[in-house]
């Protein structure tokens, strides 16, 4: 499971939907060991692709680097498929390499409604998980979970239980 | 001295767990030859058959990226930090294209 706060969401499909139709991407990090998401930073594409993006290899360095020095980690790691669903393409599966982060995938090929939907990749297994948005400001119990294993258009509200 | 390695998390099993390693080596090549030599394992995630750096990892000696620097030919001197990274790609693209491309760009670094 997925726990993001709403405004990092919007912040993320804002930066999709501005590179659309090149692909973009990104990290939020967060404390190391906390799995919460809490600064967003929006990359580069190096490649300046509509089908493959690259993080300049320079610009991560001095991401990776900050993150180390403020004791974060990348919790997520986000690009956009701007014409296929979100869903890890063999070429994502092979290049991930950060166990610990959860893989957000945006797709923007509708123009009205984002897809968004949350993996993990392991040794090249691709685990879906939900993606629970978090309503910063609100009681926090008052949270809904979103399944996000189909298109939006038949999006599952869950009630998370609580 | 010797030449201070970082090591990422999915490179960690082959150090131990260890984030931080030492080593030495004249060139990237040596270094990673010294690495293997205690941490078995290690060399082969960042080196293909063919002899060349993984498309897969960044490696940076000091500040720079060592796809400029000559790769595994790049120099290393005593008191230097390598950092190693993995490369953040993928997208909508074949892997077979990708690789295409990933070819490309090495072979452009190595013509700069």
């Amino acid at each position: 499971m997925l726990s993001i706060d709403r405004s990092i969401v919007e912040a993320i499909v804002a930066h999709a939907r501005r590179d659309h139709p090149d692909e973009a991407c990104g990290v939020v990090a967060g404390p190391a060991g906390s799995d919460t998401p809490a600064r967003h930073i929006p990359m580069d594409n190096a490649a300046r692709s509509m089908t493959f993006y690259e993080f300049d290899s320079m610009e991560q360095l001095r991401v990776w680097r900050e993150m180390d020095d403020r004791d974060e980690e990348p919790v997520v790691i986000y690009h956009s498929h701007t014409a296929t669903e979100a869903y890890p393409s063999r070429t994502d599966i092979s290049f991930a390499g950060e166990p610990g982060a959860h893989y957000l995938l945006v797709s923007t090929r509708d123009p009205d409604s984002e897809e968004i939907r949350s993996f993990r990749i392991v040794d090249g297994v691709v685990t879906e998980e939900p993606v629970r948005i978090v309503e910063a400001g609100v009681d926090p119990h008052a949270v809904q979970s979103y399944m996000f294993g189909q298109s939006p258009a038949t999006v599952d509200y869950e009630c998370s239980g609580r | 001295m010797a030449i201070e390695v970082r090591i990422p998390t999915i490179l960690r099993s082959h150090t131990g767990g260890a984030k931080v390693v030492e080593g030495t080596g004249d060139t990237l090549a040596d270094l990673l030859a010294d690495l293997d030599s205690r941490h078995a394992g290690l060399k082969a995630r960042l080196v293909t058959d063919a002899g060349a750096l993984h498309r897969f990892v960044n490696v940076y000696v000091n500040d720079e990226d060592v796809r400029f620097l000559g790769a595994l030919d790049a120099k290393i001197n005593d008191g230097d930090s390598v950092t190693i990274l993995p490369a953040v790609a993928g997208g909508a693209f074949g892997f077979a294209a990708a690789a295409a491309i990933a070819q490309h760009g090495v072979a452009a670094a190595a013509a700069r």
